[in-house]
């Protein structure tokens, strides 16, 4: 079975997902380029595109059809092509309608996972849940008569005991997109001893026509990304908790959030990132972690709290921040969640305070925004780091200290072989995370 | 004519645009500039009637019939002739030539003529099928997803060809940043914000990518996706009177043509604009004088290549030359023969249906020394302007010669 044939009938579990409707998306259209080929014309391509949602499915094919016409206005150059024999198609409008219906053509919205079992590949994004995936993986396989493939986008469970625990014998892998998966380059791709030569073949290939960035992680519990953006996370929770023995846990959230954003030049602060992926599945993704992990507790009582207020973060299916750790104005953060009174205190009623107490930021800073476009922004960071450990200020030492943790972070990813190498590291969190500069780096000392 | 108007040319470029948000329209640019005019020939009721020129509004606004617009502007326009003309982004040249024909037939003596394009009601991907409408449709299915840039591009090609590709991007280069450095001077303009350094640097390292867009040329050698419109009176010795102008605040029209080639033909030699070129020496015919003697012209220039193969057309390079010439710096503000001194289709914008009267306003501006920040030195010795204005691939041509009034 070729490339092209593998992908004749495909489906995607959780496809009215976050994340499964974004891998629906870019494998509907990948497979509709494949029919568009002229050896494949007249051959019937299909996406099964399954949720327990009918809402949810209602939704997914409005966003496809929004989404795909993008895509279709992205490279009408080329479809004007592969429609040149179509001499009822000459506007490029007719030729773009005509090929949002060819991708929607092939996707088959349903709440029947039996439709599953005629395809030869199964993408798995269902919730994070080691034994509902091993569960419905199982009952796939066993009604399939085609020996499917099976990619699992799952973000934290190790894949060999998917593979175990469901019987897949050498079908499956890790194929973990960061969200959006539409928009994120980044796939950190995981393979078991196990699994055959042919799907991992397929499987860069398939990444390759989807244009992502390929990074190889070894088969640990949160594999590279979560791996290093739990631990970290855990450390700025704990760092906000150890300042919150003198000043009120409300500032002291504030303070860390801003070390991490300003002063380490990152996208967002840790607060914020955390909110922003959801209190709730951090917490889970810790969970589900956690066993895996030998003298390591990575655990926060403080993210129990918050699930217990119901206070979640995550995003509206708009794509809006929703109000976590801290409140937002127009996607900005503007106040901190108080667990006391259970309001949200502004950031003006105390900011001015915490930043005198934190301190000026290096003379030499550069935001994140304008930093991560500096080519070899090794000759920035180096000194502006340089300068930052001279200071003796408050912001200063929590940032040289988180730096540090982060460092630490990455080498026990290269160390304990969960990473290959220090690049591998280094590329998931510059492209998954978009920091400004690679956490295992000499900027921090030792 | 006098009296000239312009609103902004609004898109891409311009701080305030926010494509996401509602925009002004038809009614509010026409309005705008059809009031811009009457304010300063003593008001509506000055006018015998009205032209305006329009390319597409009933694809990009699903609106036609534009004559019926002119009554909107003032109450005092209604009931008096009044109506549209087309002719691709020539359009605009079109109303001041059906308003030049009125004032010769002395069938009226004050004259209100516009033209308006709102574009940025689609994407350009889709505008582009819009403006493909100037070309012949049957042409349509073979032709580039991005039609027109597709049309010059293959021009562009040929002239890289022929005359070498780094001659020819180096002369192209310079259009683009004269282009820039002009635009900013004028308020009105699309690129008015525009504040690259480097900009021949800058478009010489953006090489054309035909996977994206077409083989030849990049976004730099296009016009603006634009909105606006704009307006100007052209009046008789005795509407000068009625009106209460001063000669000195009028340019004189002392030639004029207007020449169409068939549409269903392609352009007998790609490196030749032969309608610019027939137009413009029958204009300058009619006006008795040289291309030497022209010391300002706007050119039609909805790609740089247009900009330099019209520089050939109107005989100020001979063929191949014409790179040079603006290489040279001929072109320039500072230069021999000054062009699109506010920016042209590519610095101050192309909304296609107004641009032929955008360019008589900023003759009219230069000529009269009304053209603030823009304004260029005119000598004795060349006294005259001149616009050019073209639709489609070169089909549809407007030339018209200018003097100052005395």
């Amino acid at each position: 079975m070729n490339y092209d044939e593998r992908l004749k009938h495909v489906s995607v579990l959780g496809a009215a997902g976050k994340m499964g409707s974004g891998i629906l998306l870019l494998t509907a259209v990948e497979m509709a380029d494949i029919s568009l080929k002229p050896e494949n014309k007249g051959k019937t391509f299909v996406l099964n595109a399954i949720d327990l949602s009918d809402d949810g499915l209602a939704g997914l094919m409005d966003y496809l059809r929004v989404q795909v016409q993008k895509v279709a206005e992205k490279k009408t150059v080329w479809l004007r092509q592969m429609y040149a024999d179509r001499a009822d198609l000459i506007e490029n409008y007719d030729i773009i309608e005509q090929y949002i219906n060819d991708v929607l053509r092939i996707v088959r919205p349903t709440t029947a996972m039996e439709t599953s079992y005629r395809s030869n590949l199964v993408f798995e994004a269902v919730s994070e849940n080691k034994d509902l995936k091993v569960k419905i993986l199982k009952q796939i396989d066993t009604n399939n008569p085609n020996q499917p493939w099976f990619f699992t986008n799952t973000s934290s469970v190790p894949i060999h005991i998917i593979e175990d625990e469901a019987g897949l014998k050498g079908r499956v892998l890790g194929f973990h997109f960061y969200n959006p998966p539409a928009v994120q380059k980044l796939v950190e791709l995981i393979v078991t001893p196990n699994t055959l030569d042919d799907v991992t073949q397929f499987a860069n290939g398939y990444a390759k026509a989807l244009r992502k960035i390929v990074v190889p992680s070894n088969d640990f519990a949160g594999f590279i990304g979560n791996g290093h953006f739990m631990r970290d996370a855990l450390h700025g929770i704990n760092q906000a908790l150890e300042l919150a023995k003198s000043i009120p846990l409300t500032e002291a959230i504030y303070k860390v959030n801003k070390v991490s954003q300003d002063f380490l030049v990152r996208p967002m602060g840790i607060f914020q990132l955390i909110d922003y992926v959801g209190v709730d599945v951090v917490q889970f993704i810790m969970k589900v972690m956690n066993p895996f992990l030998k003298n390591e507790d990575l655990h926060s009582d403080l993210l129990d709290k918050m699930m217990e207020l119901g206070v979640k973060g995550g995003q509206l299916s708009s794509g809006a921040q929703k109000d976590g750790f801290l409140k937002y104005e127009k996607g900005a953060p503007v106040a901190v969640y108080d667990m006391q009174t259970g309001n949200y205190v502004s950031f003006e009623t105390f900011s001015a305070k915490c930043d005198e107490q934190l301190g000026a930021l290096p003379k030499s800073f550069k935001p994140w925004k304008a930093a991560v476009r500096i080519p070899n922004n090794e000759s920035h960071f180096a000194p502006y780091f340089d300068e930052m450990k001279k200071m003796q200020t408050e912001g200063a030492t929590l940032a040289i200290t988180y730096g540090k943790r982060s460092v630490a972070i990455g080498n026990q990813l290269v160390n304990e072989k969960v990473a290959n190498n220090v690049q591998d590291v280094n590329t998931v969190m510059l492209t998954g995370f978009f920091h400004a500069y690679g956490p295992i780096n000499e900027f921090f000392g030792s | 004519m006098t009296a000239g108007y312009n609103t902004i040319s609004m898109g891409t470029g311009r701080k305030e645009f926010n494509p996401k948000k509602d925009r002004p329209g038809l009614e509010e640019y026409i309005s705008e500039a059809g009031k811009g005019v009457l304010n300063q020939i003593g008001g509506a009721e000055k006018v015998d009637e009205s032209f305006i020129g329009n390319f597409m509004a009933a694809r990009y606004n699903r609106q036609a019939h534009l004559g019926g617009f002119i009554g909107m502007i003032d109450p005092a326009l209604e009931f008096k002739p009044a109506l549209s003309v087309e002719g691709a982004c020539g359009s605009g040249g079109l109303a001041l030539v059906s308003g030049i024909r009125s004032i010769l037939a002395e069938t009226a003596d004050v004259v209100l003529a516009m033209g308006v394009e709102v574009q940025n009601t689609v994407k350009a991907i889709y505008g582009a099928d819009i403006l493909a409408g100037a070309g012949w449709y049957q042409n349509r299915k073979k032709g580039h997803a991005y039609f027109f840039p597709g049309q010059f591009s293959d021009r562009a090609g040929v002239y890289y060809e022929k005359y070498g590709y780094d001659y020819a991007r180096k002369g192209l280069g310079k259009w683009f940043s004269n282009a820039m450095e002009n635009a900013r001077l004028d308020p009105t303009a699309q690129e008015f914000h525009n504040n690259g350094a480097n900009l021949e640097e800058m478009y010489q390292n953006a090489k054309p990518n035909g996977k994206n867009f077409v083989d030849h040329l990049n976004l730099f050698d296009c016009s603006k996706v634009s909105d606006g419109a704009s307006g100007i009176a052209i009046v008789s010795e005795e509407g000068l009177k009625r009106i209460g102008v001063d000669k000195k605040d009028a340019v004189e029209i002392i030639g004029w043509a207007q020449l169409t080639r068939n549409i269903t033909n392609d352009p007998p030699n790609p490196v030749e604009l032969i309608t610019i070129k027939k137009t413009a020496a029958k204009a300058l015919e009619m006006a008795g004088i040289t291309i030497d003697q022209v010391g300002t012209i706007e050119t039609h220039d909805c790609f740089s290549i247009a900009g330099i193969l019209g520089v050939e057309a109107v005989g100020l390079a001979a063929p191949g030359k014409g790179a040079e010439f603006v290489a040279e710096g001929n072109t320039a503000r500072n230069g021999k023969v000054p062009m699109n001194t506010t920016g042209g289709l590519i610095g101050w914008g192309h909304p296609t249906g107004a641009t032929g009267v955008h360019q008589a306003v900023t003759i009219w501006q230069q000529l009269t020394g009304k053209a603030g920040n823009a304004q260029i030195n005119l000598t004795a010795e060349k006294p005259y302007g001149l616009t050019i204005n073209m639709g489609g691939d070169d089909v549809t041509v407007v030339a018209i010669v200018f003097k100052r009034g005395e």
